[in-house]
Protein backbone atom coordinates (compact mmCIF):
# COMPACT_ATOMS: atom_id res chain seq x y z
CA UNK A 1 0.00 0.00 0.00
CA UNK A 2 2.76 2.75 0.75
CA UNK A 3 4.36 1.84 -2.27
CA UNK A 4 1.70 3.02 -4.26
CA UNK A 5 1.26 6.11 -6.24
CA UNK A 6 -0.47 9.47 -5.46
CA UNK A 7 -2.00 12.50 -7.17
CA UNK A 8 0.09 15.45 -6.48
CA UNK A 9 0.25 18.76 -8.16
CA UNK A 10 3.01 19.92 -10.48
CA UNK A 11 4.17 23.42 -10.72
CA UNK A 12 5.58 25.48 -13.99
CA UNK A 13 8.71 24.59 -13.16
CA UNK A 14 8.62 21.04 -12.65
CA UNK A 15 8.51 20.78 -8.91
CA UNK A 16 5.70 18.52 -7.56
CA UNK A 17 3.72 19.07 -4.20
CA UNK A 18 1.24 17.69 -2.22
CA UNK A 19 -0.65 20.61 -1.18
CA UNK A 20 -2.07 23.33 -3.46
CA UNK A 21 -1.65 26.47 -1.30
CA UNK A 22 -1.99 30.04 -1.88
CA UNK A 23 1.00 31.84 0.37
CA UNK A 24 0.29 35.19 1.57
CA UNK A 25 3.52 37.35 2.74
CA UNK A 26 4.37 40.33 4.39
CA UNK A 27 7.24 42.04 4.36
CA UNK A 28 7.48 44.00 7.58
CA UNK A 29 5.47 43.34 10.73
CA UNK A 30 3.68 46.52 10.16
CA UNK A 31 1.57 45.00 7.66
CA UNK A 32 1.09 41.64 9.51
CA UNK A 33 -2.34 42.48 10.46
CA UNK A 34 -3.83 43.01 7.46
CA UNK A 35 -2.03 40.22 5.92
CA UNK A 36 -3.91 37.74 8.25
CA UNK A 37 -7.27 39.62 7.82
CA UNK A 38 -6.80 38.98 4.05
CA UNK A 39 -6.44 35.23 4.98
CA UNK A 40 -9.11 34.54 7.73
CA UNK A 41 -11.71 32.43 6.40
CA UNK A 42 -9.51 30.99 3.38
CA UNK A 43 -8.81 27.85 3.47
CA UNK A 44 -6.10 27.19 1.17
CA UNK A 45 -4.35 29.83 1.98
CA UNK A 46 -1.11 30.50 4.27
CA UNK A 47 0.15 33.53 5.90
CA UNK A 48 3.80 34.02 6.87
CA UNK A 49 5.93 36.84 6.60
CA UNK A 50 9.19 38.90 7.89
CA UNK A 51 8.60 41.19 11.01
CA UNK A 52 12.18 43.53 10.37
CA UNK A 53 11.60 46.73 8.75
CA UNK A 54 15.49 46.22 7.43
CA UNK A 55 16.29 43.84 4.89
CA UNK A 56 18.40 40.66 5.14
CA UNK A 57 19.47 38.25 2.38
CA UNK A 58 19.60 35.38 4.53
CA UNK A 59 15.48 36.23 5.83
CA UNK A 60 15.49 37.52 1.68
CA UNK A 61 16.87 34.53 0.50
CA UNK A 62 14.32 32.06 3.20
CA UNK A 63 11.10 34.34 1.96
CA UNK A 64 11.90 33.20 -2.07
CA UNK A 65 12.01 29.61 -1.06
CA UNK A 66 9.47 29.46 0.87
CA UNK A 67 7.00 31.13 -1.77
CA UNK A 68 8.48 28.91 -4.88
CA UNK A 69 8.06 25.84 -2.85
CA UNK A 70 6.19 22.87 -4.23
CA UNK A 71 3.54 22.31 -2.49
CA UNK A 72 2.80 26.46 -3.35
CA UNK A 73 1.04 27.34 -6.51
CA UNK A 74 0.18 31.17 -6.13
CA UNK A 75 1.50 34.19 -3.73
CA UNK A 76 0.12 37.49 -2.99
CA UNK A 77 2.85 39.67 -1.54
CA UNK A 78 1.64 42.85 1.01
CA UNK A 79 4.18 45.37 2.03
CA UNK A 80 3.09 48.63 4.35
CA UNK A 81 4.91 50.96 1.77
CA UNK A 82 8.48 52.14 3.70
CA UNK A 83 10.27 49.35 4.85
CA UNK A 84 13.32 47.52 2.94
CA UNK A 85 11.93 44.43 1.73
CA UNK A 86 10.04 44.73 -1.26
CA UNK A 87 7.11 42.83 -2.28
CA UNK A 88 6.87 43.23 -6.12
CA UNK A 89 10.48 41.78 -6.21
CA UNK A 90 9.07 38.56 -4.57
CA UNK A 91 6.20 38.76 -6.38
CA UNK A 92 8.88 39.00 -9.53
CA UNK A 93 10.32 35.95 -8.49
CA UNK A 94 7.18 33.85 -7.68
CA UNK A 95 6.23 35.34 -11.34
CA UNK A 96 9.54 33.70 -12.41
CA UNK A 97 8.60 30.10 -11.61
CA UNK A 98 5.70 30.75 -12.91
CA UNK A 99 3.46 31.06 -10.19
CA UNK A 100 0.74 33.39 -10.22
CA UNK A 101 1.46 36.18 -8.06
CA UNK A 102 0.35 39.45 -6.93
CA UNK A 103 1.68 42.38 -4.84
CA UNK A 104 0.43 45.75 -3.52
CA UNK A 105 1.53 48.51 -0.65
CA UNK A 106 -1.60 49.09 1.93
CA UNK A 107 -0.17 52.60 1.81
CA UNK A 108 -1.40 53.06 -2.06
CA UNK A 109 -4.47 50.76 -1.44
CA UNK A 110 -5.63 53.17 1.31
CA UNK A 111 -5.08 51.83 4.56
CA UNK A 112 -6.56 48.26 6.31
CA UNK A 113 -9.74 47.90 5.05
CA UNK A 114 -8.96 48.99 1.66
CA UNK A 115 -6.05 46.73 1.77
CA UNK A 116 -8.06 43.68 3.27
CA UNK A 117 -10.82 44.31 0.26
CA UNK A 118 -7.96 44.52 -2.11
CA UNK A 119 -6.05 41.10 -0.87
CA UNK A 120 -9.41 39.02 -0.76
CA UNK A 121 -10.18 40.01 -4.20
CA UNK A 122 -6.78 39.40 -5.54
CA UNK A 123 -7.04 36.16 -3.55
CA UNK A 124 -10.21 35.34 -5.93
CA UNK A 125 -8.06 36.41 -9.02
CA UNK A 126 -5.23 34.26 -8.26
CA UNK A 127 -7.63 30.88 -7.33
CA UNK A 128 -8.43 31.02 -10.54
CA UNK A 129 -5.60 30.97 -12.28
CA UNK A 130 -4.60 28.63 -10.06
CA UNK A 131 -7.25 26.55 -11.26
CA UNK A 132 -6.49 26.81 -14.22
CA UNK A 133 -2.77 26.44 -14.27
CA UNK A 134 -2.66 23.34 -12.06
CA UNK A 135 -1.72 20.19 -13.95
CA UNK A 136 -2.15 16.80 -11.71
CA UNK A 137 0.45 14.65 -11.48
CA UNK A 138 1.67 11.56 -10.40
CA UNK A 139 3.76 11.03 -7.02
CA UNK A 140 6.03 8.80 -5.88
CA UNK A 141 8.74 8.18 -2.82
CA UNK A 142 10.81 9.85 -5.34
CA UNK A 143 9.64 12.49 -5.73
CA UNK A 144 9.54 13.17 -2.29
CA UNK A 145 11.60 15.51 0.63
CA UNK A 146 10.80 14.85 4.23
CA UNK A 147 12.23 17.04 6.83
CA UNK A 148 12.54 15.65 10.39
CA UNK A 149 12.94 18.23 13.61
CA UNK A 150 12.54 17.11 17.48
CA UNK A 151 11.53 19.05 19.89
CA UNK A 152 10.19 18.82 23.97
CA UNK A 153 12.27 16.25 24.21
CA UNK A 154 12.50 13.45 26.51
CA UNK A 155 14.16 10.34 27.96
CA UNK A 156 11.77 8.47 25.25
CA UNK A 157 12.90 10.77 22.40
CA UNK A 158 16.28 8.91 22.04
CA UNK A 159 14.87 5.41 22.42
CA UNK A 160 11.93 5.26 20.40
CA UNK A 161 10.80 8.97 18.58
CA UNK A 162 13.83 9.49 17.13
CA UNK A 163 14.94 6.07 16.11
CA UNK A 164 11.70 5.43 14.58
CA UNK A 165 11.82 8.27 12.36
CA UNK A 166 15.46 7.06 11.67
CA UNK A 167 14.30 4.04 10.12
CA UNK A 168 11.38 5.58 8.16
CA UNK A 169 14.35 7.48 6.62
CA UNK A 170 16.23 4.54 5.57
CA UNK A 171 13.13 2.93 4.02
CA UNK A 172 12.36 6.49 2.47
CA UNK A 173 15.83 6.77 0.48
CA UNK A 174 15.76 2.95 0.08
CA UNK A 175 12.62 4.25 -2.05
CA UNK A 176 14.59 7.00 -4.12
CA UNK A 177 13.30 9.75 -1.59
CA UNK A 178 14.88 12.41 -0.22
CA UNK A 179 15.37 13.01 3.58
CA UNK A 180 16.54 15.99 5.54
CA UNK A 181 17.33 16.90 9.33
CA UNK A 182 19.22 19.79 11.17
CA UNK A 183 19.98 20.45 14.40
CA UNK A 184 23.21 20.18 14.28
CA UNK A 185 23.58 22.15 17.38
CA UNK A 186 22.09 18.88 18.94
CA UNK A 187 25.13 16.85 17.56
CA UNK A 188 27.16 18.70 20.22
CA UNK A 189 29.57 15.93 21.53
CA UNK A 190 29.41 13.52 18.68
CA UNK A 191 32.10 14.43 16.15
CA UNK A 192 33.00 11.34 15.13
CA UNK A 193 29.61 9.65 14.90
CA UNK A 194 28.74 12.39 12.43
CA UNK A 195 31.98 12.13 10.50
CA UNK A 196 31.48 8.30 10.55
CA UNK A 197 28.22 8.74 8.41
CA UNK A 198 29.73 10.79 5.41
CA UNK A 199 29.02 9.46 1.73
CA UNK A 200 32.87 10.37 1.00
CA UNK A 201 35.45 12.21 2.22
CA UNK A 202 34.90 15.34 0.95
CA UNK A 203 31.49 15.07 2.43
CA UNK A 204 33.29 13.95 5.94
CA UNK A 205 35.45 17.54 5.55
CA UNK A 206 32.23 19.24 5.20
CA UNK A 207 30.63 17.69 8.17
CA UNK A 208 34.13 18.48 10.35
CA UNK A 209 33.86 22.00 9.56
CA UNK A 210 29.38 22.21 9.92
CA UNK A 211 29.86 20.92 13.33
CA UNK A 212 33.35 22.81 14.80
CA UNK A 213 31.27 26.05 13.61
CA UNK A 214 28.14 24.98 15.67
CA UNK A 215 30.26 24.00 18.42
CA UNK A 216 32.22 27.28 18.41
CA UNK A 217 29.01 29.27 17.75
CA UNK A 218 27.30 27.32 21.05
CA UNK A 219 30.49 28.15 23.36
CA UNK A 220 30.56 32.14 22.04
CA UNK A 221 26.93 32.71 22.57
CA UNK A 222 27.10 30.40 26.24
CA UNK A 223 23.94 28.45 24.99
CA UNK A 224 23.38 24.91 24.33
CA UNK A 225 20.48 23.27 23.22
CA UNK A 226 19.26 21.99 26.09
CA UNK A 227 15.97 22.98 27.55
CA UNK A 228 14.24 22.92 30.84
CA UNK A 229 11.99 20.84 29.68
CA UNK A 230 14.40 18.30 28.45
CA UNK A 231 16.03 18.10 32.17
CA UNK A 232 12.95 17.68 33.55
CA UNK A 233 12.72 14.87 31.52
CA UNK A 234 15.48 13.10 32.28
CA UNK A 235 18.15 14.22 30.02
CA UNK A 236 21.12 15.49 31.98
CA UNK A 237 23.43 17.16 29.67
CA UNK A 238 23.52 18.01 26.17
CA UNK A 239 25.81 15.13 24.86
CA UNK A 240 22.73 12.86 26.08
CA UNK A 241 20.21 14.38 23.97
CA UNK A 242 22.35 14.62 21.06
CA UNK A 243 22.60 11.05 21.18
CA UNK A 244 19.28 10.58 21.11
CA UNK A 245 18.70 13.56 18.44
CA UNK A 246 20.73 11.97 15.82
CA UNK A 247 19.18 8.69 15.67
CA UNK A 248 16.52 10.47 13.81
CA UNK A 249 18.91 10.35 10.91
CA UNK A 250 18.94 6.54 10.49
CA UNK A 251 21.85 4.83 8.80
CA UNK A 252 22.36 5.65 5.20
CA UNK A 253 25.11 7.82 4.39
CA UNK A 254 25.05 11.47 4.39
CA UNK A 255 25.36 12.86 1.19
CA UNK A 256 26.55 16.84 2.23
CA UNK A 257 25.24 19.85 3.78
CA UNK A 258 22.84 22.08 3.22
CA UNK A 259 22.59 25.85 4.57
CA UNK A 260 19.01 27.06 4.99
CA UNK A 261 16.73 28.34 1.23
CA UNK A 262 19.12 25.68 -0.14
CA UNK A 263 16.69 23.15 -2.30
CA UNK A 264 17.54 19.27 -1.83
CA UNK A 265 20.57 18.74 -4.84
CA UNK A 266 19.84 15.28 -5.58
CA UNK A 267 18.01 12.18 -3.26
CA UNK A 268 19.61 10.89 -0.35
CA UNK A 269 19.84 11.77 3.38
CA UNK A 270 21.13 15.06 4.09
CA UNK A 271 22.29 17.46 7.07
CA UNK A 272 20.87 20.92 7.12
CA UNK A 273 23.21 23.53 8.39
CA UNK A 274 21.35 26.34 9.99
CA UNK A 275 24.50 27.88 12.05
CA UNK A 276 25.10 31.40 11.41
CA UNK A 277 28.62 32.21 9.93
CA UNK A 278 31.03 34.62 11.38
CA UNK A 279 29.23 38.51 10.54
CA UNK A 280 29.47 41.80 12.00
CA UNK A 281 26.03 41.50 13.45
CA UNK A 282 26.55 38.31 15.30
CA UNK A 283 22.62 37.50 14.93
CA UNK A 284 21.94 35.68 18.36
CA UNK A 285 20.93 32.23 18.86
CA UNK A 286 21.03 29.71 16.12
CA UNK A 287 17.71 28.27 16.87
CA UNK A 288 15.51 30.05 18.96
CA UNK A 289 13.10 27.72 18.51
CA UNK A 290 11.56 24.80 17.18
CA UNK A 291 9.51 26.50 14.94
CA UNK A 292 12.59 27.98 13.05
CA UNK A 293 13.89 24.91 12.66
CA UNK A 294 11.19 23.91 10.74
CA UNK A 295 10.57 26.79 8.67
CA UNK A 296 14.13 26.25 7.51
CA UNK A 297 13.54 22.66 6.81
CA UNK A 298 10.61 23.43 4.55
CA UNK A 299 12.68 25.82 2.96
CA UNK A 300 14.65 22.95 1.16
CA UNK A 301 11.75 22.03 -0.33
CA UNK A 302 10.81 19.33 2.46
CA UNK A 303 7.03 18.75 1.37
CA UNK A 304 5.95 17.01 4.73
CA UNK A 305 8.46 17.69 8.16
CA UNK A 306 8.42 15.34 11.24
CA UNK A 307 8.48 16.79 14.17
CA UNK A 308 9.28 14.74 16.80
CA UNK A 309 8.22 15.26 20.53
CA UNK A 310 8.30 13.55 23.67
CA UNK A 311 6.76 15.62 26.37
CA UNK A 312 4.14 16.56 23.78
CA UNK A 313 4.73 20.14 21.62
CA UNK A 314 1.50 21.73 20.37
CA UNK A 315 2.92 23.52 16.98
CA UNK A 316 2.73 23.10 13.51
CA UNK A 317 3.83 25.15 10.53
CA UNK A 318 2.27 26.73 7.42
CA UNK A 319 3.08 25.19 4.02
CA UNK A 320 4.29 21.60 4.59
CA UNK A 321 1.91 19.34 6.85
CA UNK A 322 4.02 18.80 10.24
CA UNK A 323 3.60 14.88 11.16
CA UNK A 324 4.30 15.09 15.19
CA UNK A 325 5.40 11.93 16.72
CA UNK A 326 6.20 11.22 20.07
CA UNK A 327 8.23 7.96 21.70
CA UNK A 328 6.17 8.75 24.59
CA UNK A 329 2.88 6.30 24.78
CA UNK A 330 1.64 8.87 27.65
CA UNK A 331 1.94 11.57 26.01
CA UNK A 332 0.04 10.02 23.04
CA UNK A 333 -2.62 9.23 25.07
CA UNK A 334 -2.60 12.87 26.97
CA UNK A 335 -2.71 15.03 24.25
CA UNK A 336 -4.34 12.77 21.74
CA UNK A 337 -5.67 15.38 19.77
CA UNK A 338 -2.63 17.22 18.51
CA UNK A 339 -0.45 13.81 17.95
CA UNK A 340 -0.31 11.70 14.49
CA UNK A 341 1.74 8.89 15.89
CA UNK A 342 2.63 6.81 18.70
CA UNK A 343 6.33 5.32 18.57
CA UNK A 344 6.15 4.48 22.16
CA UNK A 345 4.57 1.29 20.93
CA UNK A 346 8.08 0.10 20.63
CA UNK A 347 8.61 0.83 24.17
CA UNK A 348 5.57 -0.95 24.80
CA UNK A 349 6.48 -4.44 23.09
CA UNK A 350 3.82 -3.68 20.59
CA UNK A 351 5.64 -3.32 17.81
CA UNK A 352 9.39 -3.43 16.59
CA UNK A 353 11.84 -0.77 14.80
CA UNK A 354 11.03 -2.20 11.70
CA UNK A 355 7.29 -1.83 12.20
CA UNK A 356 6.49 1.10 13.70
CA UNK A 357 9.18 2.56 10.84
CA UNK A 358 6.60 0.94 8.47
CA UNK A 359 3.97 2.75 10.31
CA UNK A 360 5.28 5.64 9.58
CA UNK A 361 5.71 5.38 5.77
CA UNK A 362 2.42 4.51 5.71
CA UNK A 363 1.21 7.59 7.67
CA UNK A 364 3.44 9.75 5.43
CA UNK A 365 1.96 8.29 2.26
CA UNK A 366 -1.64 9.31 3.56
CA UNK A 367 -0.85 12.80 4.59
CA UNK A 368 1.27 12.65 0.80
CA UNK A 369 -2.21 11.64 -1.11
CA UNK A 370 -4.28 14.32 1.15
CA UNK A 371 -4.96 13.37 4.39
CA UNK A 372 -4.70 16.18 7.14
CA UNK A 373 -2.03 16.07 9.73
CA UNK A 374 -3.78 16.70 13.62
CA UNK A 375 -2.04 20.10 13.44
CA UNK A 376 -3.24 20.58 9.86
CA UNK A 377 -7.15 19.77 11.34
CA UNK A 378 -6.39 22.25 14.32
CA UNK A 379 -4.93 25.49 11.71
CA UNK A 380 -1.76 25.38 13.41
CA UNK A 381 0.26 27.33 10.91
CA UNK A 382 2.84 28.62 13.21
CA UNK A 383 6.10 30.38 11.89
CA UNK A 384 9.28 32.17 12.52
CA UNK A 385 11.99 34.06 10.32
CA UNK A 386 14.48 35.76 12.16
CA UNK A 387 17.50 38.33 10.99
CA UNK A 388 20.60 36.16 10.62
CA UNK A 389 23.70 35.69 8.21
CA UNK A 390 25.10 32.23 6.09
CA UNK A 391 27.43 32.33 3.34
CA UNK A 392 25.19 30.55 1.16
CA UNK A 393 25.25 31.23 -3.32
CA UNK A 394 22.02 32.69 -4.70
CA UNK A 395 18.81 30.94 -4.41
CA UNK A 396 18.60 30.97 -8.46
CA UNK A 397 22.72 29.10 -8.30
CA UNK A 398 20.93 26.42 -5.67
CA UNK A 399 18.46 25.56 -7.82
CA UNK A 400 20.38 24.73 -10.89
CA UNK A 401 23.32 23.32 -9.30
CA UNK B 1 15.74 -6.36 21.94
CA UNK B 2 12.33 -7.31 23.56
CA UNK B 3 10.55 -5.58 25.84
CA UNK B 4 7.94 -6.97 27.70
CA UNK B 5 4.26 -5.28 27.95
CA UNK B 6 4.07 -3.70 31.49
CA UNK B 7 2.47 -5.73 33.68
CA UNK B 8 3.51 -4.58 36.65
CA UNK B 9 7.16 -4.90 36.98
CA UNK B 10 9.47 -1.62 36.70
CA UNK B 11 11.31 -1.67 33.47
CA UNK B 12 14.59 0.21 32.13
CA UNK B 13 16.28 0.01 29.07
CA UNK B 14 19.44 -0.06 28.69
CA UNK B 15 20.64 0.78 25.08
CA UNK B 16 24.25 -0.30 24.36
CA UNK B 17 25.87 -3.27 26.37
CA UNK B 18 28.63 -0.70 27.30
CA UNK B 19 26.14 1.64 29.19
CA UNK B 20 26.66 1.99 32.74
CA UNK B 21 23.31 3.63 32.81
CA UNK B 22 19.99 2.45 31.62
CA UNK B 23 16.16 4.44 31.14
CA UNK B 24 13.23 4.12 33.12
CA UNK B 25 10.25 3.10 31.27
CA UNK B 26 8.34 3.29 34.46
CA UNK B 27 8.25 5.60 37.49
CA UNK B 28 9.72 4.08 40.60
CA UNK B 29 9.74 4.78 43.81
CA UNK B 30 12.76 1.98 44.62
CA UNK B 31 13.09 -1.18 44.63
CA UNK B 32 13.10 -4.07 41.85
CA UNK B 33 13.57 -2.70 38.02
CA UNK B 34 14.03 -5.26 35.01
CA UNK B 35 16.64 -3.77 32.37
CA UNK B 36 16.24 -4.95 29.10
CA UNK B 37 18.76 -4.22 26.26
CA UNK B 38 21.21 -5.95 23.86
CA UNK B 39 21.91 -8.22 26.89
CA UNK B 40 19.52 -10.53 28.89
CA UNK B 41 17.28 -8.84 30.95
CA UNK B 42 18.87 -7.89 34.51
CA UNK B 43 17.19 -7.12 37.40
CA UNK B 44 18.74 -4.45 39.89
CA UNK B 45 17.46 -2.57 42.54
CA UNK B 46 16.52 0.90 42.93
CA UNK B 47 17.82 2.92 45.47
CA UNK B 48 15.58 5.73 45.54
CA UNK B 49 12.52 7.17 43.75
CA UNK B 50 13.41 7.47 39.78
CA UNK B 51 10.94 9.39 37.13
CA UNK B 52 10.05 7.74 34.10
CA UNK B 53 12.43 9.09 31.24
CA UNK B 54 15.64 9.33 33.85
CA UNK B 55 18.96 6.79 34.10
CA UNK B 56 19.47 4.33 36.44
CA UNK B 57 22.92 3.51 37.89
CA UNK B 58 23.85 0.16 36.93
CA UNK B 59 27.17 0.15 38.03
CA UNK B 60 29.32 1.71 41.24
CA UNK B 61 30.52 4.82 40.10
CA UNK B 62 33.42 6.83 41.28
CA UNK B 63 33.53 10.52 40.75
CA UNK B 64 34.92 12.20 37.52
CA UNK B 65 33.79 8.69 35.91
CA UNK B 66 32.65 8.78 32.38
CA UNK B 67 28.36 8.34 32.13
CA UNK B 68 27.99 6.23 29.47
CA UNK B 69 24.88 5.61 27.26
CA UNK B 70 24.65 5.22 23.32
CA UNK B 71 28.03 3.34 23.88
CA UNK B 72 29.39 6.91 23.96
CA UNK B 73 30.19 9.13 27.30
CA UNK B 74 27.26 11.49 27.85
CA UNK B 75 28.65 12.93 30.80
CA UNK B 76 31.33 12.81 33.90
CA UNK B 77 30.18 11.86 37.12
CA UNK B 78 30.38 14.51 39.82
CA UNK B 79 30.31 12.56 42.81
CA UNK B 80 30.72 8.74 43.75
CA UNK B 81 27.37 6.90 42.18
CA UNK B 82 26.04 3.60 43.83
CA UNK B 83 24.49 1.10 42.07
CA UNK B 84 20.75 1.26 41.62
CA UNK B 85 20.75 5.44 42.40
CA UNK B 86 19.29 7.86 40.20
CA UNK B 87 21.96 9.65 37.95
CA UNK B 88 20.73 13.65 37.19
CA UNK B 89 22.55 16.90 37.24
CA UNK B 90 23.12 16.37 40.97
CA UNK B 91 26.24 13.78 39.97
CA UNK B 92 26.86 14.39 36.74
CA UNK B 93 27.64 17.26 34.73
CA UNK B 94 28.16 18.05 30.79
CA UNK B 95 31.62 17.87 29.17
CA UNK B 96 30.94 21.33 27.50
CA UNK B 97 27.99 22.81 28.88
CA UNK B 98 28.38 25.12 32.19
CA UNK B 99 25.17 26.59 31.64
CA UNK B 100 22.54 23.62 31.97
CA UNK B 101 24.43 21.66 34.98
CA UNK B 102 23.03 24.77 37.39
CA UNK B 103 19.37 23.79 36.43
CA UNK B 104 17.19 22.78 38.55
CA UNK B 105 16.98 19.59 39.87
CA UNK B 106 13.74 18.43 39.83
CA UNK B 107 12.11 21.00 37.55
CA UNK B 108 14.98 21.99 35.02
CA UNK B 109 14.30 25.58 35.40
CA UNK B 110 17.19 27.80 35.39
CA UNK B 111 18.10 29.99 38.10
CA UNK B 112 20.85 32.12 36.40
CA UNK B 113 18.18 34.89 35.14
CA UNK B 114 17.06 37.69 37.72
CA UNK B 115 12.97 38.47 37.26
CA UNK B 116 13.30 41.24 39.93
Amino acid sequence: MPDQPWQGYLRPDGRKGIRNLIVVIYTVECASFVAHAIGQGEEDVHVIGFPGCYDNAYAVRQMLALITHPNVGACLAVGLGCEYTQPAKLADAAMASGRPCDWFYIQDAGGTEAGIAKGKAALRCLREKLATATARVSMSWNDLTVGAECGGSDGTSGLAGNPVVGRFFDFLIDRGGSAVFEEIVEMIGLRNVLKARAANPQVARQLEAAYTKAEEYCRAVRQYSVSPGNVAGGLTTIEEKSMGAFAKSGSRPIQGVLRVSEPVPHPGLWLLDSVPDSHFMQFGYTNPNDTEGIMDLISTGAQIVLFVTGRGSVIGSPIAPLIKVTGNSRTFERMRGDMDFNAGTMLDGRQTLDEAGMSLLNLVGEVASGALTRPEALGHREYFFMYKHQDTPSLAAGCHA
Amino acid sequence: MTVELNSGTKRAIRVNAADNVATLLDEVAGGSVTIYGPEEPLEIQALEPIAHGHKIALDALPASAPIVKFGVPIGVSTAPILRGQWVHLHNCRSQVDERSSHFDLKTGAAKDTPYA
